[in-house]
């Protein structure tokens, strides 16, 4: 059990059955009076905010959530399916868990599953991912436009703004935390 | 750590409140830090010093000086709360505290002005607050309201239905409190409900409100006085009603003080005043957060 005053931003917790993570906290005391501890909670599963006002003596359970590696297999259809790389079990996530992560999927990269109660709610992938571009405007040398970067597609069909030198073939660092080019990688 | 910006503007703000004192003779006590009893209170949870209490107020050790004859009394002192922390509380925090005898919260509320003013007339001269005059102008007077009013004014509700509802700290905190004290003019808030007063005494003409009020900044609470309660007997029935509170919340609640209670029977009629020193750095100096103000925060160490 959890007391309002173990509440701090980042912290996960159970509410009304859904985990949610505190993601703004406020501690305040009006003079002569209780402590209110005010919170902006998201819920994991579905993404939704909330604020809630709590007092010192609620009481909290932390969310059931365990983290687990696991290797991306292959899409069908909306299903996105990874492999348990230590017990070989598979699951697959909805396109709507995967959001914007679908960006920066290929087979066989390493993900870490996020489970709720044994089901799988949400993936996290490495900060950085090496993605090869596949389509790309080529470079003219001593071009006077002005413009200082241009749009490319990588393998996941995701477009990004780069550099002009980058070219067809090239391999490319991004962030997927911003989506944001970071370096073109030496092979 | 504090930068030397936020150290001078301190530095300054504190010389300042002792000029002030100093001119109205006042005299500065030193009383212990560390405590074996305190007073009881429901929502203030001390931190303990081996046998000890750290003091999460002057209060007590600060009116048996005045009740042995001190009629102008200020201190300057670090109080201990366990487990208050935020843009606004830090469980260490450095309070300002004074009491004058032959005065009631209407003349403490006057004398209060004074000194936030004298402090801004101080300051607002050196180069370390370049914008405070304009922040705080000096010909305008405080805005004063009751809680009733205030409640009235900016609540969904009534201060009566808010009590009665249990809602009176959220009402107070999201509602009332973001509008008292902005645009340039601080608020004192007054008359409050006397169940939310425990070492003030009543009023005389309604004994349904207590003779406390607070000053406001900017939305921020800086202070918090009251003709004090002079009556022992009262005072000991109210503490034994906070004790008991106390064992209902789960807690233990520490002895009753004794010394004390006897003390105020020498007691004065007498108004008494307790500052959040670091607060007042924090509004003059425009800071946006009691962190940028204080040496090191908890966290720093």
């Amino acid at each position: 059990m959890l007391n309002a005053s173990d509440l701090r931003k980042g912290l996960k917790i159970l509410l009304d059955g859904d985990p949610y993570i505190i993601t703004k906290f406020d501690f305040s005391k009006p003079g002569k009076g209780q402590s209110l501890y005010k919170c902006r909670l998201r819920n994991m599963i579905n993404g939704n905010s909330t604020d809630r006002t709590f007092r010192s003596n609620d009481k909290f359970e932390k969310a059931p959530l365990e983290e687990r590696s696991m290797q991306y297999l292959y899409s069908q259809g909306d299903e996105f399916h990874f492999m348990d790389t230590n017990t070989y079990e598979q699951l697959f996530l909805t396109r709507e868990q995967i959001a914007e992560n679908v960006n920066y999927l290929i087979d066989n990269m390493e993900a870490t599953v996020l489970f709720f109660n044994e089901t799988p709610i949400d993936i996290t992938l490495p900060i950085f991912v090496e993605l090869a571009v596949i389509q790309a405007d080529p470079w003219v040398k001593g071009d006077t436009s002005g413009t200082d970067t241009k749009p490319v597609t990588v393998e996941t069909g995701y477009v990004l703004q780069v550099p002009p030198f980058i070219e067809v073939g090239d391999k490319i660092q991004i962030d997927t935390r911003t989506g944001e080019y970071i370096t073109r990688v030496k092979e | 750590m504090i930068s030397q910006l936020r150290l001078r503007q301190r530095n300054a703000v504190i010389r300042a409140v002792r000029l002030f004192f100093e001119e109205r003779d006042y005299l500065e006590s030193d009383t212990p830090l560390r405590l074996p009893v305190l007073a009881p209170e429901l929502w203030i949870e001390p931190l303990t010093s081996g046998t000890h209490f750290l003091q999460t107020s002057p209060e007590l050790c600060m009116k048996r000086l005045v009740a042995a004859g001190n009629a102008k009394l200020f201190q300057i002192s670090p109080c201990f709360r366990k487990g208050e922390r935020g843009r606004l509380h830090l469980p260490e925090f450095s309070m300002l505290e004074w009491y004058r005898t032959g005065i009631d919260y209407m003349d403490l509320i006057e004398e209060c002005e004074d000194l936030v003013k004298g402090v801004v007339l101080e300051c607002g001269g050196s180069p370390l607050f370049p914008d405070l005059a304009g922040r705080f102008p000096l010909d305008i007077s405080f805005a004063r309201l009751t809680v009733a009013e205030a409640f009235a004014r900016y609540a969904r509700c009534s201060v009566e239905e808010a009590l009665s509802e249990d809602c009176y700290e959220e009402v107070l905190v999201d509602e009332v409190e973001p509008n008292l004290g902005v645009g340039g003019q601080p608020t004192f808030l007054y008359d409050y409900p006397a169940a939310l007063a425990s070492l003030a005494r009543l009023k005389q003409e309604d004994s349904s409100v207590a003779e406390r009020f607070e000053l406001y900044c900017d939305g921020i609470e800086l202070a918090n006085g009251f003709s004090e309660l002079v009556d022992p007997i009262e005072q000991r029935r109210r503490f034994e009603n906070e004790r008991r509170a106390i064992v209902a919340a789960g807690r233990e609640p520490g002895p009753m003080p004794e010394k004390f209670l006897a003390a105020l029977d020498d007691m004065p009629e007498a108004a008494g005043i307790a500052l959040g020193l670091d607060r007042l750095v924090m509004v003059l100096a425009g800071a946006a957060s009691i962190d940028e103000v204080v040496c090191f925060v908890p966290e720093d160490l």
